[in-house]
């Protein structure tokens, strides 16, 4: 006998094309209100990446991973998540963080070198910045369990690339997060490059959102992840589901635009039009498009937006330099809840 | 009220009082729920507290440690439980890169206090992979402190201890111990603090220093030699923080000291605590500090293996050796 024991299906969501036209049929209702916001949190990245790429070139920042192109992916997921919810980030959502109550000057602090940046208000619902890739998704499958345990109501978002997909902690995540119903939405940034590897290269797997059927999970798609309100529906639903019934997967299909951080140089290994193919594709462009139809744009408005912006992002610059310099000690100052007598000597040491 | 246990027996008590004083207590780990773990140190827990305070995971190390990071940072009190010590070693990169420095680089927001048990150690015949000491690696990463009991009072008051601390701890247990002693042990629950040695056998012309199963081979030594030459016996217990005073004031009598493991010589425990003595005890020594240790090849399979691990004749040879100069 042979027969056909399961088939699945990869579902695909695009709300806003690139000419800016939404399919009114998969649209989740939002008010002017939210779109201007969803626009205005797209300006303020792209706002702030300029900043701090200029910070970066004149020394006053160090090593750093812009998020031009992906901006629709990083606003939209943060946009999606209720007050409660947890963040575990990767290393270049700025916004989603700061859309979980993470200051844009600690982030700045972060970047400028200096781990004070990561001590976040206590009503911040982020983790900080996770530099290794994947490691940080068996942590949020833990956190989410722990508020299982504790009968809390959130969920816990996780966010990674495409070339985590091809590591051991991503499946395990999965595959763990599965078995024990927990509350957590995998949000992939498919961006098609891991520093220089594209993502052809990384997997022979038709889509990153299929990978999530192996491992049991009941809830995954793929989305355009330069079309902001695709990204927002996806993730809103996820979350919606990963509350009721457990794990949820969400691949926003997106491309970085710039290099991987401000120590690489993408013209080592991409040609400069398929950049500029992505770049008609910009997820503001569209989204600014689609606020032209239906009257909600004006140069004068986006030229205030942007300065707001501008204003923003430039108080989290001087705040952040304004920090005096860390004290030495605090080297010692976390490593346990009570200081061990080695690290006690040790630290005497900086006295001598 | 005290019951005779074994160190199995001991760890096994110190888990269920710690379940039953504290709700956010959980055990976790491969086939520690129905079977109990396959040394047995979580039989009845399953039954006792259910399958969702005493969970059986899949078979995935990294996602248990690096889940049991998450429970943590969230309220809950993992203790889990790596198979075999070749089974820790998947665990390296979410313990180096990550549980050791939780409370560091959130600036003391959020804290990892997670307890993993790790069966160390040879002499059982046991499996490639199953008889290692991996204890160097967890001890030379900041922000992990190192445990290693070598008797069943120490087992149970030392994991109490564990389950307590606000930070992660590694939780080592020497295998061929599991029922190789048997001992009183209070009913009740009680602590054995952590970062403090304790010396097994006074005596003035020799310090042995050693931790777990090694801890035995150096007291049957030094009972061999009783009468001709006296043998200090201290047991560190705790491998970080270590408490160096305690090896310091015993050097500073005798003179002498000799530091025993069964793990591999280079960079080993050892190497530390003969470099800490010389920093601290440069004008006490009579002899030159000695490590018997593994030696820096593969741990053999059973029929090679008593070759490769100390015992009583090398610490023997060993303090001969210290007394000759």
């Amino acid at each position: 006998m042979k027969k056909t024991i399961a088939q699945f299906q990869v579902p695909y969501l695009q709300v806003l094309d690139e000419t800016g036209k939404i399919d009114e049929n998969v649209m989740t209702p939002l008010s002017s209100k939210q779109i201007k916001e969803l626009f205005e949190l797209m300006v303020l990245t792209r706002v702030f990446d300029d900043i701090a790429l200029r910070m970066n070139r004149e020394g006053r920042l160090g090593t750093y991973a812009p998020m031009i192109g992906e901006e629709a992916s990083i606003v939209g997921t943060g946009y999606a998540m209720e007050k409660n919810d947890w963040l575990f980030p990767s290393f270049r959502e700025n916004t989603t963080m700061f859309l979980r109550g993470v200051p844009f000057e600690k982030l700045l602090l972060y970047w400028r070198g200096d781990e004070r940046g990561n001590n976040f208000p206590a009503n911040a619902k982020s983790l900080p910045v996770y530099v290794p890739v994947s490691t940080q998704m068996p942590h949020a499958v833990g956190f989410a369990w722990a508020a299982k345990m504790k009968k809390e109501k959130y969920a816990t978002v996780v966010i990674f690339g495409d070339g985590a997909t091809s590591k051991g902690d991503f499946y395990e995540s999965m595959n763990f997060a599965g078995i024990f119903h927990i509350p957590i939405v995998f949000v992939c940034f498919n961006n098609q490059y891991a520093i220089s590897l594209p993502r052809s290269s990384q997997t022979n797997a038709k889509t990153l959102a299929q990978k999530a059927i192996a491992a049991g999970l009941e809830y995954f798609i793929q989305v355009d992840g330069n079309d902001v309100f695709a990204v927002h529906s996806a993730v809103s639903a996820a979350l919606k589901f990963a509350k009721a019934h457990g794990p949820a997967f969400v691949e926003c299909f997106t491309y970085r635009r710039s290099h991987h951080t401000t120590a690489d140089d993408w013209t080592r290994y991409r040609q400069l039009k398929e950049v500029e193919a992505w770049q008609k594709k910009d997820p503001i462009d569209r989204l600014r498009k689609y606020m032209q139809s239906k009257k909600i744009w004006t140069k004068a408005y986006e030229n205030k937006v942007v300065a707001k912006a501008r204003t923003t992002v430039g108080n989290a610059v001087k705040k952040s330099e304004a920090m005096p310099e860390p004290d030495n000690k605090d080297i010692f100052k976390f490593m346990f809840k009570e200081p061990t007598p080695d690290l006690q000597r040790q630290s005497k040491e900086l006295d001598e | 009220m005290m019951a005779v246990l074994d160190m199995v027996q001991a760890l096994n008590q110190a888990l269920k009082l710690e379940m039953q004083r504290d709700k956010n207590v959980v055990v976790l780990g491969e086939d520690v729920g129905a079977d109990g773990g396959v040394f047995r140190v979580t039989d009845g827990l399953q039954k006792e507290f259910g399958a969702l305070r005493c969970i059986d995971t899949p078979l995935a190390e990294s996602a248990l440690i690096g889940a049991s990071i998450g429970l943590a940072m969230n309220g809950i009190k993992p203790v889990l439980e790596a198979q075999f010590n070749g089974f820790s070693i998947p665990m390296l990169d979410q313990l180096v890169n990550h549980a050791s420095r939780i409370r560091w680089r959130t600036r003391g927001q959020r804290s990892c206090p997670l307890v993993l048990r790790i069966p160390v150690g040879g002499k059982i015949r046991a499996l490639e992979h199953h008889s290692d000491s991996p204890e160097t690696y967890f001890a030379h990463t900041p922000g992990l402190k190192v445990v290693i009991p070598s008797n069943p009072y120490d087992a149970k008051g030392l994991l109490i201890s564990a389950i307590r601390d606000s930070d992660p701890v590694i939780f080592l247990e020497p295998l061929s111990l599991y029922r190789a002693i048997k001992q009183e042990v209070p009913n009740k629950p009680y602590t054995v603090e952590i970062g403090k040695a304790s010396v097994m056998r006074e005596g003035s012309e020799v310090t042995l220093i050693s931790y777990g199963a090694m801890v035995h081979e150096c007291l049957k030594a030094a009972e061999m030699l009783d009468g001709k030459v006296s043998c200090e016996v201290i047991d560190l217990r705790t491998l970080k923080p270590l408490d160096i005073e305690a090896v310091s004031a015993s050097v500073e009598k005798t003179g002498r000291a000799i530091v025993v493991h069964e793990a591999q010589r280079y960079c080993g425990v050892a190497a530390e605590v003969a470099a800490q003595i010389v920093e601290n005890n440069f004008l006490n020594l009579k002899a030159p500090i000695q490590r018997v240790a593994g030696f820096d090849a593969v741990l053999p399979m059973p029929k090679l293996e008593k070759y490769y691990l100390p015992n009583v004749d090398k610490i023997t040879k060993a303090i001969n050796k210290a007394m000759s100069y």
